[in-house]
């Protein structure tokens, strides 16, 4: 591949690693992203996977950008209130660099859809706000044999850890979706804006190292903070044998909807 | 007898005491919220009654994240 002169300046910082250089951000060019989400994680995670040259980026979300997003949906601008979010993170993407091809899909996933658009990428990211939409997308992943990566956030904590095939998946460690009455509305929960930022960016770090080969992935590893005390950890994991979804013998065999969660904080 | 929670070490007076009984003097106010990891394997919700905790064991108890909300931080580091 002949990078242009533009090209050349423009990734200069990436190509200057050794462990990128001109091979790896190649290698970021061709490949495919999508980027589940286009909120508090989906932000940081378009922003940072279009500056880098990911040459095609896929972002699904159906909703349109509300006052309310804009404390940590840092993608989002005020103008921007009243647009379907995907549509206003594309523009910004393309802002940053009209070098890469963005595939904007104004839905939700849900059983009859996900596989279908999953096909065509190389990496998925998690960055939806529910648990069906989580344990949908691990269903899916496992299912087609597509790495991902999860990652969940709430008030000021953050949780994440990568999936590819042969390891542990989210199911092996949370079996099922936790029951309704244990999980109040989302218009009760509240999250420090900036954690959207520091998760968001360690599923686009996982992202770019998969892509490029590099490094040792979260796989077979939880990574939590918390940032009130800054304090990081990881937990191994391991491949669960009795695995509804990712074991020799399966349980779940087909994608089904869970329900989705009411998040009206104008309801209360 | 002394084990390990969430990384820290703690010793507890309890002779005998299940992964239940952890719970509850954990203040795991939502262990439906909770997947518990004994000593590197998670454990199935059915065995938290029969599941005896032993000196030197190393437990983690892991929270589900996004979407829900907590009646305090989820990690105690």
């Amino acid at each position: 591949m002949n990078f242009t002169d533009d090209q050349i300046e423009r990734y200069s910082r990436h190509i200057l690693l050794k462990e990128v250089g001109g091979a790896g951000q190649e290698k970021l060019l061709k490949a495919k992203v999508l980027i589940i989400g286009a909120g508090g994680l989906g932000a940081p995670i378009a922003l940072y996977l279009a500056a880098a040259g990911v040459g095609t980026l896929g972002i699904i979300d159906g909703d349109r950008v509300d006052l309310s997003n804009l404390q940590r949906q840092v993608i989002h601008f005020t103008a921007d209130v009243g647009v379907p979010k995907v549509e206003s993170a594309k523009d910004k993407m393309l802002q940053i660099n009209p070098d890469i091809n963005v595939i904007t899909y104004q839905d939700i996933v849900y059983s009859k859809n996900i596989l279908d658009i999953i096909k065509d990428y190389d990496f998925i990211i998690d960055g939806t706000d529910n648990f069906s939409a989580k344990f949908l997308i691990n269903d899916a992943c496992v299912m087609a044999k597509k790495p991902y990566s999860h990652g969940g956030i709430l008030r000021f904590d953050g949780q994440t850890f990568t999936h590819t095939p042969g390891h542990a998946c989210y199911r092996c460690v949370f079996k099922e979706p936790p029951p309704k009455n244990a999980v109040p509305t989302c218009s009760q929960a509240g999250v420090l804006g900036a954690i959207a930022g520091m998760l968001g960016t360690v599923q686009a770090t996982e992202a770019l190292k998969y892509i490029l080969g590099i490094g040792d992935l979260l796989t077979d590893r939880l990574l939590m903070f918390n940032a009130l005390k800054m304090n990081f950890r990881s937990v191994n994991l391991k491949k669960n044998p009795n695995c509804p979804i990712c074991s020799a013998t399966p349980t779940i065999t087909e994608l089904v909807d869970g329900e989705l969660p009411v998040c009206d904080l104008k309801a209360h | 007898m002394i084990i390990t929670i969430n990384g820290q070490s703690e010793t507890l007076d309890q002779a005998t005491l299940s992964i239940a009984d952890l719970l509850k003097i954990k203040n795991v106010e939502m262990p439906e919220m909770v997947s518990v990891e004994y000593n590197g394997d998670i454990l199935d919700r059915s065995v938290f009654n029969s599941t005896s905790v032993k000196d030197g064991d190393v437990i983690e108890f892991l929270y589900f994240m996004g979407g829900g909300r907590h009646s305090r931080s989820v990690y105690e580091f």
